[in-house]
């Protein structure tokens, strides 16, 4: 994570991910004022996802992370969050079946 | 390759290892040396097990009789609430990684201390704050609900001191997350040359799944604890069923923590009998990478099985049979540990030392309270002892039979290393006997009252005195067994006077910890070890001249 | 640190210092504990995502009590997510997505020595950390004036559910949403000042021209730790904001 010798200079990626946060920024508050029923909520968390890996992959280094330790550590912090959401809502999905 | 350990060539006694390198009180809590902050937190856990044994004392003093005749029923839910809180958030949660762990993570890895020395320091300070607060808690009123502090009786009804015990928990979670995270840093970034992941000791192995649980799990419990107290000193209610908030989301939310929480205290233990069992039947453990990875394994497993606490609350039935089933999954990798245990004690040559005693008492009672823990993972038998004695004598089986006497087995053949002496073989041996009988006569008879239909948490059973016979029987083995947990306290304190001088190794056992000065100097190593050979090298440790024997022909 | 992995000397072989030949002063911000420059930098950074793992969980709890309720309650829940302000909750968004670009030219700035970028980079990230909560506080203000803390003067009467004219949204579940609002809000708010108050030490430090290309970890881990809360704050935007904004 020190000083990279890379010859490109990132300041172009950096301004490119800037403006596609603002712009799935404004396409989230677009999309909220249509009538997508029931993907609504897919659409806004869809962008959502997409908004955050770019700061995680860009912003936070993790696309040119030097070690695969690092992505290591986010994957398994995004597979234990999913296992909590979705072990959880298997309860709740399914106590009306029956 | 030969293996000369250097012999010390200054007197034990006159040379300068952690613990004369500087007096004063400010010198031991301003430490930053991992070893300093371990015997800290040793005398911190053990203050908090002395307490929440008195309440176990009172607890069995009660159920002498049927009749709730000692406290009140108020009294009695503040009894085995505190109990509980102060054993498992205080004394079992912290006990081997804490004292153990910190001790011994860079010793073994071959490292001058932790990854973050200060950070260390601080977990120390937010476990003696969260205990402060917990004791004042406790003076004052005390907590009525239960370790579990279900809602809405913890959020809605009842009128004790649940934020202030709340507010203790968190702070001593944070303590938690901050010593597995050093231990994941230190494991990954601190290891000497050539200690290489399958050249590490089990323990370490056991230390770093811990931490995986610590880190990903109290954030968890964490968060739901700040909801509780939201909830009652804001009224931001979340799980106020007036508001149409779910209870049962409270309970989903405690056990996604408090079931791994149960392996952070288990797979220390784990970690302790491994380097036990190794050094005391003379060889290598079998299935090493088996073992290594079932460690990882009852990480991972164990966050799939929360549920299994909520079988009757009214969870989902076919959300109910996936944790069954998970809940039978995860006993398979501790199955894989018993049984590799099992293999490397055959034909061994094994020797009875008092780690090696407190290592077969962890090897049975594990193996009772495990299988017990499937019995209650078949929904049909749960719906039966769910809330009985059935289950309080399982979780003790693994966290008092196996977790404790692991702790206890673990400070025994560490005590050379860490104060320089030798304990009292002798007393020991008959120490380990003592805690083992008295084990079993306070919680076998458990499993059957709880089996008979004697409810948990009741403070009178007169309306089924026929159980007393039980009670009593289970009474008077907590008294033997407080007796034996007494003996080492007060022989560890009297061998820091007038036990033998150890040597750098008096077990010859395999690790890096042996190969430094008993006990060790401030920054562990005179020179920075480098690791040639594999763990568990006893061949080697035993046959120390084979290469001086001469070949015939 | 696998450098001597397979060195067939004896089990104990010195290791000579590294530090006095090739570094010609090294470091003072090196740690006694560490042999080298390299390991600590590593250290420092798999400390940091591993306490972001952490976080991740933190915050996850309460994004799960979150989504269960709003399942159950779709409805109330929309009608009270429409009475928050989306324009306030859209620009909120756009700062930190701001403060985040100017968080990674900070730390550019460190890496190639270039102080005075870094310093204004500093003080940019923590005015739209400012702004933020400057904006949350109006948010928060609005709220309260409306009834709509939760508590014993909570009031939520008479408001329609989106998309069914005439149904009216049952004021105890809005209640909930606005139990979790506050909550969610109020955390990431915390974390918040948590940051500025990081980001005021590394302004110093960057001010008195410590951090140089060879050692600036702060500012890398400082500003991994910001990233993640504008993350936290992507979540929250759409998912409290955002559930029926039908016209």
């Amino acid at each position: 994570m020190s000083a990279h010798s890379s010859t490109k200079s990132p300041l172009k990626g950096y301004f490119a991910v800037w403006i596609a946060l603002l712009i799935g920024t404004g396409l989230t508050v677009y999309a909220a004022t249509l009538d997508l029923a029931p993907y609504n909520a897919a659409v806004a968390l869809g962008i959502a996802t997409i908004k955050a890996t770019l700061v995680a992959l860009f912003f936070m280094h993790v696309w040119h992370a030097s070690e695969r330790l690092t992505k290591l550590v986010v994957i398994a912090a995004l597979f234990f969050l999913l296992l909590l959401l979705g072990l959880t809502m298997s309860d709740y999905a399914t106590r009306l079946w029956s | 390759m030969a293996n000369a350990i250097p012999q010390p060539t200054i007197p034990q006694a006159e040379r300068e290892n952690y613990l004369n390198k500087e007096y004063g009180v400010w010198s031991w809590l301003l430490t930053t040396d991992h070893k300093r902050i371990a015997l800290l937190y040793l005398l911190s856990i053990t203050f908090f097990f002395f307490i929440g044994g008195f309440f176990a004392l009172l607890i069995r003093l009660e159920l002498l009789t049927p009749a709730g005749d000692l406290v009140q029923a108020d009294t009695y839910n503040k009894l085995f609430t505190m109990h509980g809180m102060v054993m498992i958030f205080f004394f079992l949660i912290p006990s081997i990684p804490a004292v153990l762990g910190n001790f011994l993570v860079p010793l073994m890895i071959g490292a001058k201390d932790l990854a973050f020395p200060r950070i260390n320091l601080l977990s120390w300070y937010l476990y003696i704050i969260g205990g402060v607060i917990m004791l004042h808690c406790m003076l004052t009123g005390g907590v009525d609900t239960g370790w579990t502090f279900y809602a809405p009786f913890s959020t809605s009804f009842t009128n004790t001191k649940i934020v202030e015990a709340g507010i203790a928990i968190f702070i001593a979670g944070f303590s938690s997350i901050l010593t597995g995270l050093n231990f994941v840093v230190t494991i990954h970034r601190m290891r000497a040359p050539g200690m290489t992941w399958s050249r590490l000791p089990l323990f370490i192995w056991a230390h770093y799944a811990t931490s995986i649980i610590q880190l990903l799990g109290t954030p968890v419990v964490a968060v739901t604890i700040l909801l509780v107290a939201a909830e009652r000193a804001l009224h931001l209610g979340i799980f106020d069923p007036k508001l149409g908030g779910d209870p049962l989301l409270f309970q989903h939310l405690f056990w996604f923590y408090s079931h791994p929480a149960v392996y952070i205290m288990i797979l220390p233990s784990m970690g302790v009998v491994t380097e036990i069992i190794a050094c005391f039947s003379r060889k290598r453990i079998f299935g090493y990478h088996f073992v290594a990875f079932s460690s990882i394994a009852i990480a991972v497993f164990g966050f799939l099985v929360w549920a299994h606490h909520m079988f009757v609350a009214g969870i989902s039935v076919y959300s109910a049979l996936v944790f069954s089933f998970l809940s039978y999954a995860v006993a398979l990798p501790s199955a894989i540990k018993v049984f590799n245990w099992t293999a490397t004690l055959y034909k061994g040559s094994i020797h009875y030392d008092a780690p090696m005693l407190y290592a077969f008492g962890f090897l049975g009672l594990f193996t009772i309270g495990g299988l017990t823990g499937l019995f209650l993972s078949a929904l049909g038998i749960n719906v039966h002892v769910t809330d009985t004695y059935f289950v309080v004598a399982h979780f003790h089986y693994i966290m008092v039979g196996g977790a404790v006497m692991g702790y206890l087995g673990g400070m025994h053949f560490w005590w050379p290393k860490i104060s320089g002496r030798l304990y009292p073989e002798g007393w020991a041996r008959l120490a380990a006997l003592i805690v083992f009988i008295g084990f079993n006569l306070t919680f076998f008879p458990q499993f059957l009252l709880g089996y008979m239909g004697m409810p948990r948490r009741y403070y009178d059973y007169s309306h089924m005195p026929e159980f007393q016979v039980l009670n009593v029987l289970s009474t008077a083995g907590a008294t033997i067994l407080g007796v034996g947990y007494l003996l080492p306290m007060v022989y560890f304190l009297w061998s820091m006077r007038y036990g033998k001088p150890a040597s750098d190794n008096p077990w010859n056992a395999a690790g890096l910890e042996w190969k430094t000065t008993s006990p060790p100097p401030t920054f562990n190593f005179d020179e920075e070890p480098v690791v040639t050979w594999e763990a568990y090298n006893y061949e080697e440790l035993d046959a120390p001249h084979k290469e001086e024997v001469p070949v015939a022909g | 640190m696998q450098d001597n992995a397979n060195a067939n000397a004896s089990s104990f072989t010195a290791v000579h210092d590294h530090h006095g030949e090739a570094h010609a002063a090294h470091n003072p911000a090196l740690l006694h504990h560490f042999a080298e420059p390299q390991q600590q930098r590593d250290a420092a950074s798999l400390g940091m995502w591993v306490f972001l793992a952490t976080e991740v969980m933190f915050f996850g709890g309460l994004f799960c009590a979150y989504l269960i309720y709003r399942r159950w309650y779709f409805g109330d829940f929309a009608a009270a997510s429409k009475s928050i302000d989306m324009s306030l909750g859209a620009t909120n968004t756009a700062v930190l997505i701001c403060s985040s670009l100017t968080v990674v030219l900070a730390v550019w700035a460190a890496q190639t020595a270039r102080k005075a970028l870094l310093v204004g980079m500093l003080i940019l990230t923590m005015l739209f950390g400012l702004t933020f909560l400057g904006i949350k506080g109006i948010e928060y203000k609005d709220k309260f004036e409306e009834h709509h803390v939760p508590g014993a003067s909570f009031s939520f009467d008479h408001v329609e559910i989106p998309g069914h004219p005439g149904q009216f949204a049952n004021p105890r579940h809005a209640q909930m949403f606005f139990s979790l609002y506050f909550v969610m809000t109020g955390l990431h708010a915390l974390h918040m000042i948590i940051g500025l108050g990081i980001f005021t030490w590394l302004l110093i430090m960057a001010w008195k021209g410590r951090f140089t290309p060879e050692w600036h970890t702060p500012v890398e881990i400082g500003g991994l730790y910001w990233h993640f809360v504008d993350i936290v704050w992507i979540y929250l935007f759409p998912l409290l904001y955002l559930i029926d904004r039908h016209p």
